[in-house]
């Protein structure tokens, strides 16, 4: 018997989660001396009360839209790769070398091969734990950890050396030319005859986020792939009995996350900055651990999640520019959304159960 | 290459692995428990700065590193909650203390003290000053040992001497008494320690907790020692690097030490040299960063003898009834 409804799992406990980390973050910013209420309408203001404010929330939401469904999909084999970081930054090259070293008529087939480029260089980032956590047993998060770090330094080697443009003061690559450059959402609105702004970086990679998202639900949950990755996680036993192999399974998810983290580079460097720069992930790697928690690892899940975190990036940036609040309450936001949502789901999840355990006792 | 150079760089290898040591060693006592923690690096940074905060505002260093404990303590018990208590994912309940940390540290920094996310700067009696060992001036000039005395043993700070310290301490309490066979036994069989009436709980919240007090020694040594304040995100990795080291070392503490000897001594190198001339090839700086990780890769792919984590690392106890 379920100790409680479906939609109580999928929808309450992720909302008390949220409430729990949004009061913290409320206690949070009254010790620091502000008021909370005024920060969140400064935040909703900021990030939702423009067309600007909307094109930097939806830029920061594609990011997450990528990195989070990267978390996710290993999730439903029970891996928890917490590389994205590294295989966005992985991605990031994949693009570049597209970009920089290919003469392209226009964006569109630019934007294919650099797709295409994204995945294979975070996949082949994600390529060497997966194979150790399949052949080896090492523990996949701290393989992945340490990727991380790999991947920081190899870069950072990359762009103060060899792809640093002769003359370049910053290190970063050279600029991409014209013919690369991403439609941004105003482009593509102005058409219909709406007015967005042009100053903010959202482009059409959003759209691909969102197609992302539906390929994944056709993947997990429509393909005879999906079905035993979400096999291989609910019980390996049981998956081998049925003729699954850990090791293919393992191997196939690890990719397919890594390509999905590494795709992010589309939105962040091709669309964003139109160049390589140091640290151009900032952190979004990390954030796809959030918003796959906070979704509940489904890919219509992480999209509301990752909007809600994009919201949550511009409105702190703002909070930022406007108050003497730092933006680092963002990561402590982030931190107890994945405390909540992640590692305490039992304490918000046991009493629930409970109630409505006693609810249907009275009923019955 | 003289014998001076190669002290001073002996010497700051032994000031750079210190906190690496300590926090290795926190992580060790976890982990042989049953409780993973990649949470090193948000409780030394959490200690880092309440050390450092504590010594300024009250001018003593002792206050600070009190201070430092009590946070890492702090973050200590949360991730027993959820780990312990809720049966929680313990990787997952890590990496919510480490961005806790990081952010929270910049957030009250910036309240406290309005200087862009860190603290004064820490002056002379607010710090841990150098100790110098009995005759080491009047042996120094005793040819080759007494520059090794006076430079590398010699001229540390207390918490360097402490950390070294718990390399024999830590072996001794895991291998000679009751305690540690019974915290190494729920790291590898929890339902053996239960049956024997031996409360599971109990002993993985000690270990917690021990973890917990090392790390925060490390990140007081950290603000308080090394440097002269907290300046944002000021572990830079050290916390994972501790991780990688415990993996190379097998979880043992013995082994702990040399791991974090080899790690510091590649931070020392990388910090002297920005590009290692060898002959054949030239190493760039920031191939010296990568490779404590790379070598922790080659370590767990199992090249050099297979690292094998205690059996029940990672999985929540679940009492039967």
């Amino acid at each position: 018997m379920e100790r409680m409804p479906k939609w109580a799992d999928v929808v309450l406990i992720p909302l008390i989660s949220l409430l729990l980390a949004a009061v913290i973050s409320g206690l949070v910013i009254l010790a620091i001396g502000e008021d909370p209420i005024n920060a969140l309408n400064l935040m909703v203001k900021g990030a939702l009360g423009s067309t600007y404010g909307w094109g930097y929330t939806l830029y920061y939401a594609t990011n997450f839209m990528f990195t989070g469904l990267a978390v996710a999909v290993a999730f439903h084999a029970r891996l928890f790769n917490i590389g994205g970081e590294g295989q966005a930054m992985l991605g990031g090259l994949g693009v570049a070398l597209v970009c920089l070293y290919l003469p392209w008529p226009h964006w569109s087939l630019a934007l294919i091969a650099s797709t295409v480029g994204a995945a294979l260089f975070g996949a082949a980032w994600a390529l060497m734990p997966a194979v150790l956590q399949a052949k080896r047993g090492s523990h996949i998060v701290i393989t992945t950890i340490m990727f991380n770090f790999i991947a920081a330094a190899f870069l950072n080697w990359l762009l103060v050396g060899p792809l640093k443009p002769r003359g370049g003061m910053d290190p970063s690559t050279a600029r991409f030319p014209e013919a690369t450059n991403l439609p941004s959402l105003h482009d593509l609105l102005a058409p219909l005859g709406i007015a967005f702004s042009k100053a903010a970086p959202a482009n059409i990679s959003f759209l691909i986020g969102i197609l992302a998202c539906v390929l994944v639900w056709v993947l997990i949950w429509r393909t005879r792939l999906g079905y035993e990755i979400r096999a291989f996680g609910h019980s390996e036993p049981a998956a081998r009995y049925a003729g699954i192999s850990p090791t293919k399974i393992t191997v196939i998810t690890m990719l397919i996350s890594g390509g999905l983290a590494g795709m992010m580079a589309i939105n962040n460097v091709m669309g964003e900055a139109e160049r390589l720069v140091l640290n151009a992930t900032e952190g979004a790697g990390f954030i796809g651990i959030a918003v796959a928690l906070m979704g509940r690892s489904h890919p219509f899940g992480v999209f509301l999640a990752a909007i809600l975190f994009g919201f949550l990036y511009q409105g702190g940036a703002e909070l930022a520019l406007w108050t003497s609040i730092p933006r680092e309450l963002i990561i402590v936001i982030q931190a107890l959304v994945i405390l909540f949502t992640g590692a305490l789901d039992n304490m918000v999840r046991i009493p629930l159960e409970r109630i409505f355990m006693a609810l249907r006792r009275r009923g019955a | 290459m003289e014998l001076i150079t190669v002290l001073q760089i002996l010497d700051s290898t032994v000031r750079l692995a210190t906190p690496l040591l300590l926090a290795c060693l926190a992580g060790l006592f976890s982990e042989r428990a049953g409780i993973f923690d990649i949470g090193l690096e948000g409780k030394m940074l959490a200690a880092a700065f309440f050390s450092a905060a504590i010594a300024a505002v009250t001018g003593s260093v002792w206050l600070g590193l009190g201070a430092g404990i009590v946070a890492s303590l702090a973050l200590s018990g949360l991730h027993g909650l959820a780990a312990i208590t809720f049966r929680g994912n313990q990787l997952i309940s890590g990496v919510a203390i480490n961005f806790l940390a990081a952010g929270l540290t910049v957030l009250i920094a910036q309240s406290w003290f309005q200087q862009g996310g860190r603290t004064p700067s820490l002056p002379g009696e607010a710090r841990f000053g150098q100790i110098t060992l009995p005759g080491a001036e009047a042996l120094r000039e005793v040819p080759v040992l007494g520059p090794i005395y006076a430079e590398l043993i010699s001229g540390h700070s207390i918490l360097v001497y402490v950390a070294f310290a718990c390399v024999p301490l830590t072996w001794w309490i895991l291998y000679r008494t009751r305690f540690g066979l019974r915290l190494r036994a729920v790291g590898e069989n929890p339902e053996a320690v239960d049956t024997a009436g031996i409360s599971v709980v109990r002993l993985r919240y000690s270990a917690v907790l021990i973890c917990g007090l090392l790390c925060g020694l490390a990140g007081a040594y950290l603000a308080t020692a090394l440097q002269a304040g907290f300046v944002q995100d000021m572990t830079a990795g050290r916390g994972y690097i501790a991780l990688a080291a415990l993996i190379f070392a097998k979880w043992r503490p013995w082994h702990a030490l040399y791991a974090t000897l080899l790690f510091g001594f590649l931070q020392a190198i990388a910090l002297r040299y920005q590009n290692l001339d060898l002959g054949i090839v030239t190493l760039p700086v920031q191939a010296m960063d990568a490779l404590p990780y790379i070598l922790t890769v080659v370590i767990l792919a199992g090249f050099i003898g297979k690292a094998v984590p205690p059996r029940a690392g990672g999985e929540p106890y679940v009492k039967e009834r």
